[in-house]
């Protein structure tokens, strides 16, 4: 905005300076004062703006350069160039489309049941009263705070046929009881898995949600439920449009982040009983076995999907990331 | 809004509500809580409550002498450290960058915002090959450094996201209100603008320290012994007091330990957690 009336201000005569070499003085110092500010912006700013460029672009470069060779640490000079080699071994390997569907269908799961509950429980907070609303927040902010990894254990624990309770308690469900392992099937593994990762993110969403609700103006609910709309109508017709670009948001960073899920799929199954999930391929393949030009592979194939569902996003859903998060 | 005139039949909504609210968040953390407390014959009971409390678990991870105690203090001191120091490299970072992009105008402020969010959206998987490759070549494998490095990837674009929300809303004309009130331009910075900006920079670190804290995939990934191993990772790798005891108990009692200083952090600032996770855009 800034740069736009600068601009037009450059392109208009100045009919106010009839003394040119007066004009001319004072447009330089202007630009002086721009170039110096410029210059201390990146003063301030750069160190942390070639941080953030060493740690990832410089990784991810390299991850590129790697994946071209056939590359292990078990036979270091073996090293040969072999092209597009890895991607077509990976994509033409079913292990790879097994778990991208693994991985798919945890984030979708996950994300949709997070957007349900995460909304409820921003209305909650949203609407309770002062007394209430500390504890409240308190509460869901535990799960935030928690460890990931001991959050898995929790819920491993907890269903674990030999340590749980689960169970015992619920051998009321159909097909539920005491011979029932949980970490010995797929369905039942990945239901624990995502019900852990619903657990731990879902305060996540909620706070997004709660920051998109506060931003739907109060009179245009009031006027809704003044003309006899229900609570239905008032939440579907009135809340949810006005903070459409909230929940798109808010969706998008937790699919792509339930895209990467890692921790608790290591922690209960570690990938068994067709439970692996794209991240924990590329660390079995790199870190485990020591493959390291396969393991780039799929670590770069990892971040075009990453990129694939940004693009998606932006394009198809229209989502405005910098918009919503308060950069306009 | 409503005040104390609730309705009865609300009332007990709202008492409903806040039950199933607190049940739901902090179930999974009790049921650990139990675990921690079940002796190593009352692991496999099957039941919620320990049938008989016991402190084994914890003695074995924190009295001398315990099997694990030194896999995990060791793993605790790492944990704290590596996380506080990425934390503060972090915040002091993202500190100068967020003040710029907040009172600065120059061109590259989208540029770097744009990085930090792209960052962010890193798959870190990504980035963990060719770090652990290149960090056994130059010595970085297995100590402090070669993990504050990667952590800067986890807490660096965030505490810039948030300080930048965060420096927006200060009213900096107060600055210059102080000066013309008499002020020299360094008392106008300490006394107006440092305690201004000062909740926004300790809110920050604390969500880039949940997060580095957090971390797992980098903690098994680029150590392998104690000198350098964190919580999360040491979790995984615990083995029993003997080669066929399952480390249940010292893991739950771990994990518990862990745990205490996030609740205590999120009861005293959830207030602030909350809105440096909402980009100051709730107030109250």
């Amino acid at each position: 905005m800034s740069t736009e009336t600068r601009g037009a201000r450059r392109a208009q005569p100045e009919p106010a300076a009839p003394d040119p070499a007066h004009g001319r003085k004072g447009r330089a110092a202007r630009s002086d004062r721009a170039r110096a500010e410029a210059r201390l912006g990146w003063y301030l700013a750069g160190p942390a703006f070639v941080v953030m460029l060493a740690v990832t672009l410089y990784p991810i470069l390299q991850a590129v350069y790697d994946s071209l060779f056939n590359y292990k640490l078990t036979a270091p000079d073996d090293r040969s160039f072999v092209g597009l080699g890895n991607y077509l071994v990976i994509l033409s390997d079913p292990v790879w489309w097994r778990d991208f569907a693994v991985t798919f269908f945890i984030m979708v799961v996950s994300v949709v049941v997070e957007l349900v509950l995460g909304f409820a429980l921003a209305l909650v907070m949203h609407r309770a009263i002062k007394r209430l609303r500390g504890l409240l927040r308190t509460a869901i902010l535990v799960p935030y705070g928690i460890i990931t990894v001991v959050s898995a254990f929790a819920w491993f624990y907890a269903f674990d046929i030999t340590s749980g309770y689960v169970n015992s308690w619920f051998d009321w469900v159909p097909g539920v009881g005491p011979d029932l392992n949980w970490f010995a099937h797929q369905g039942t593994s990945l239901f624990v898995i995502i019900a852990s990762e619903v657990w731990k993110t879902t305060p996540f969403i909620s706070l997004l949600l709660l920051a998109g609700l506060a931003q739907v103006p109060g009179d245009l609910e009031e006027a809704a439920k003044v003309d006899g709309a229900t609570a239905w109508q008032r939440f579907s017709r009135v809340i949810v449009p006005n903070m459409k670009a909230a929940i798109m948001v808010a969706v998008l960073f937790r699919a792509l982040d339930a895209f990467r899920i890692f921790d608790n799929v290591f922690i209960m199954t570690n990938g068994a009983n067709n439970t692996e999930v794209l991240s924990l391929l590329a660390y079995r393949t790199s870190i485990g076995q020591l493959q390291i030009g396969m393991g780039s592979a799929i670590s770069v194939l990892l971040f075009l999907c990453v990129i694939g569902i940004c693009f998606v996003a932006i394009k198809l859903f229209k989502v405005d990331l910098a918009g919503a998060r308060g950069e306009r | 809004m409503m005040g104390s005139v609730l309705s009865t039949r609300a009332r007990v909504w709202w008492a409903v509500i806040t039950v199933v609210v607190l049940v739901g968040a902090l179930f999974p953390v009790v049921s650990i809580l139990m675990t921690s407390f079940k002796g190593p014959s009352d692991i496999n009971s099957g039941t919620f409550l320990p049938p008989q409390w016991s402190t084994d678990n914890y003695e074995q991870i924190l009295s001398s002498g315990g099997s694990a105690q030194e896999l995990f203090l060791s793993a605790l001191r790492n944990s704290v450290g590596i996380s506080l120091i990425a934390t503060a490299i972090a915040v002091v970072l993202a500190t100068l960058a967020a003040y710029a992009i907040a009172r600065l105008d120059f061109p590259g402020k989208r540029l770097i915002l744009t990085t930090a969010l792209g960052v962010s959206i890193f798959p870190v998987v990504s980035i963990v090959t060719p770090l652990f490759n290149l960090w056994r070549n130059i010595g970085l494998y297995d100590t402090w450094l070669g993990l504050i490095i990667p952590y800067l990837s986890l807490t660096l674009p965030i505490s810039i996201w948030t300080l930048a929300a965060f420096f927006r809303q200060i009213p900096w004309e107060l600055e210059q209100a102080a000066q013309v009130d008499g002020a020299t331009p360094w008392q106008a910075f300490r006394k107006v603008i440092v305690p201004l900006a000062a909740p926004g920079v300790f809110t920050t670190a604390l969500i880039a320290f949940f997060i580095a804290w957090n971390d797992f995939i980098y903690g098994i990934s680029l150590t392998s012994t104690s000198a350098a191993r964190p919580v999360p990772a040491a979790l995984a790798f615990f083995t029993g007091a003997s080669y066929f005891e399952e480390p249940t108990g010292a893991i739950s009692a771990a994990a518990v330990v862990v745990t205490i200083p996030v609740v205590i952090l999120v009861v005293l600032f959830q207030r602030q957690i909350v809105s440096g996770l909402t980009q100051g855009a709730v107030k109250g």
